[in-house]
């Protein structure tokens, strides 16, 4: 309760802080607009902001599916096969080296001003975390508990060993690693969406954002920031609380 | 309590073998640990490696396992092989800790794909005392508990062989001497190799002692000490074979 006492008096302190600014500078609306004014056209104008946040939202979860899909696939793949490991951890590497925003104008121009260039751009963001943290964890499976398993399996083929010490002991080991990838995946996902619709969409936040800062219409920027803002918040909560549900053994605890 | 099928020191001691271990050199990068060591295992009883830490105790037991390989043979002396035949108790309990009691128990033929005995991994928990914690997760259990169910699941296996190194070091002093007895009692009539660095272990529950010493390590002494397991260890015999044991230790040193 004490907690959300702090966050409720932290926020209204530091809109009072902002509104009481604008009023004392008398700085233009559409240079700087207080967060009443915000809140005024957040309300007048929901329907609107609503609807392009129907179109982020869905390039976010798309862009977390598929690229924590790929993400999966590909640690897998680079763990299990040497060859994907010779070709597979220097094209990640470089993956991450080139900048998304430079692919963003190329995304755009091959997949169109719609959905798939931004959820393209949320995967190529994505993919990243998933596939590193997951292939950390993969890697680092307690030795005792793999020496325990191959013996348990050593009448198998080799093939069929290694799938069953995949499925049974490392897999399930990696996953509160997978789990830590998901968590910096879920927070930039937004990035990636927003950042397509900049280069070239004619729905979502990031266009309206644009749209409304051509028309020096800051209220609606900042109104649609703040609904993005939240919306962003609010996934990571849920993807979080639902990794904490799924992984009960994980020890969980902060700083005392 | 009843005899479970696999516990019993008759039903183990059917497939029982001993291992003819010969000339064992195992090397990391260039530093020798083993230069050829031959050892034989007799069959149906505990047979103890008793050597200080870092000696190269638990490199011999996972070439024993086929876990790395080397030069020299590792034979069961009915000369069948022997993947499938081995089971092993690590130093750490190895427990999954996404996975219950019960299911890790049962790991063995879940790696297998084989249909699981739900009834007899049960039974198995209930031997070592744990019928309770079947649901509990390894997190919830203590050391010693931990300890146990390890030891339930290395039973489950039903292996003629175990293999097990150091598994008691990491329990306080009451519970290893528990642990010693239900082990002793339960791994009856099974041909163990155990690798331990503590004489007192060696001594309460082995049939021969052979000790380790040196760099590369050699097998320096083999003890055979009299008497049934798991033995009394504030007796004067005990005390003696202690003593031939530090001295054995300390030759190389």
């Amino acid at each position: 309760m004490s907690r959300l006492l702090t966050a409720v008096v932290t926020t209204f302190v530091l809109l009072g802080l902002w509104q009481g600014y604008v009023w004392l500078s008398g700085i233009e609306p559409f240079l700087l607009p207080g967060p009443i004014a915000v809140i005024e056209t957040l309300i007048a104008r929901h329907e609107l902001i609503l609807r392009h946040l129907g179109t982020t939202a869905q390039e976010i979860v798309l862009g977390l599916l598929i690229g924590t899909t790929l993400g999966i696939a590909a640690a897998i793949l680079i763990h299990a096969i040497p060859a994907a490991r010779r070709i597979g951890l220097p094209l990640l590497v470089i993956s991450q080296a080139v900048p998304v925003f430079a692919l963003a104008p190329l995304l755009v121009l091959w997949l169109g001003y719609g959905l798939w260039s931004k959820v393209a751009m949320a995967v190529l963001i994505i993919f990243f975390p998933v596939t590193t943290a997951f292939l950390d964890g993969l890697r680092r499976t307690e030795p005792g508990m793999l020496d325990l398993a191959s013996i348990m399996s050593a009448t198998l083929s080799p093939f069929r060993r290694t799938v069953a010490l995949m499925l049974h002991v490392r897999i399930p080991a990696a996953l509160p690693a997978l789990a830590s990838g998901l968590r910096v995946a879920t927070g930039v996902a937004p990035i990636g969406a927003v950042v397509g619709e900049w280069v070239g969409s004619s729905a979502g936040l990031g266009y309206l954002m644009l749209h409304a800062n051509g028309r020096m219409q800051i209220d609606l920027l900042f109104a649609a920031l703040f609904v993005l803002a939240l919306f962003s918040v609010l996934l990571w909560l849920s993807v979080d609380a639902l990794l904490r549900r799924a992984l009960p053994w994980q020890p969980d605890s902060f700083a005392r | 309590m009843g005899v479970l099928p696999g516990t019993s020191p008759e039903a183990s001691a059917e497939g029982g073998f001993g291992l003819a271990l010969r000339g064992l050199s195992v090397a990391y990068g260039a530093r020798t640990i083993l230069r050829d060591l031959s050892l034989d295992v007799p069959a149906g009883s505990t047979t103890c490696l008793l050597g200080p830490s870092g000696i190269g105790k638990s490199t011999l037991l996972r070439r024993v396992a086929g876990l790395i390989d080397g030069p020299g043979t590792v034979q069961a002396t009915d000369g069948r092989p022997l993947a499938g035949r081995v089971a092993l108790m690590g130093q750490g309990d190895g427990l999954l800790p996404w996975l219950d009691a019960l299911d890790n128990v049962l790991l063995g033929s879940r790696l297998r794909g084989e249909r699981a005995d739900r009834d007899r991994g049960l039974a198995m928990l209930a031997r070592v005392g744990l019928a309770d914690a079947a649901e509990s997760r390894p997190a919830t259990l203590s050391g010693g508990m931990r300890q146990r169910v390890a030891l339930a699941r290395t039973l489950m296996e039903d292996c003629p062989l175990v293999l097990m190194d150091e598994p008691f070091s990491a329990v306080d002093a009451l519970t290893r001497l528990r642990l010693q007895d239900l082990a002793a009692e339960m791994l009856a009539g099974r041909t163990v190799l155990m690798v331990t660095h503590d004489p007192w272990e060696a001594i309460r529950i082995s049939h021969a002692i052979t000790v380790m010493t040196g760099d590369p390590a050699t097998i320096s002494r083999t003890l055979k000490p009299d008497g049934q397991t798991p033995r009394a260890i504030d007796t004067d015999s005990a005390r003696d074979h202690w003593r031939q044991l530090m001295e054995a230790l300390g030759e190389m040193a």
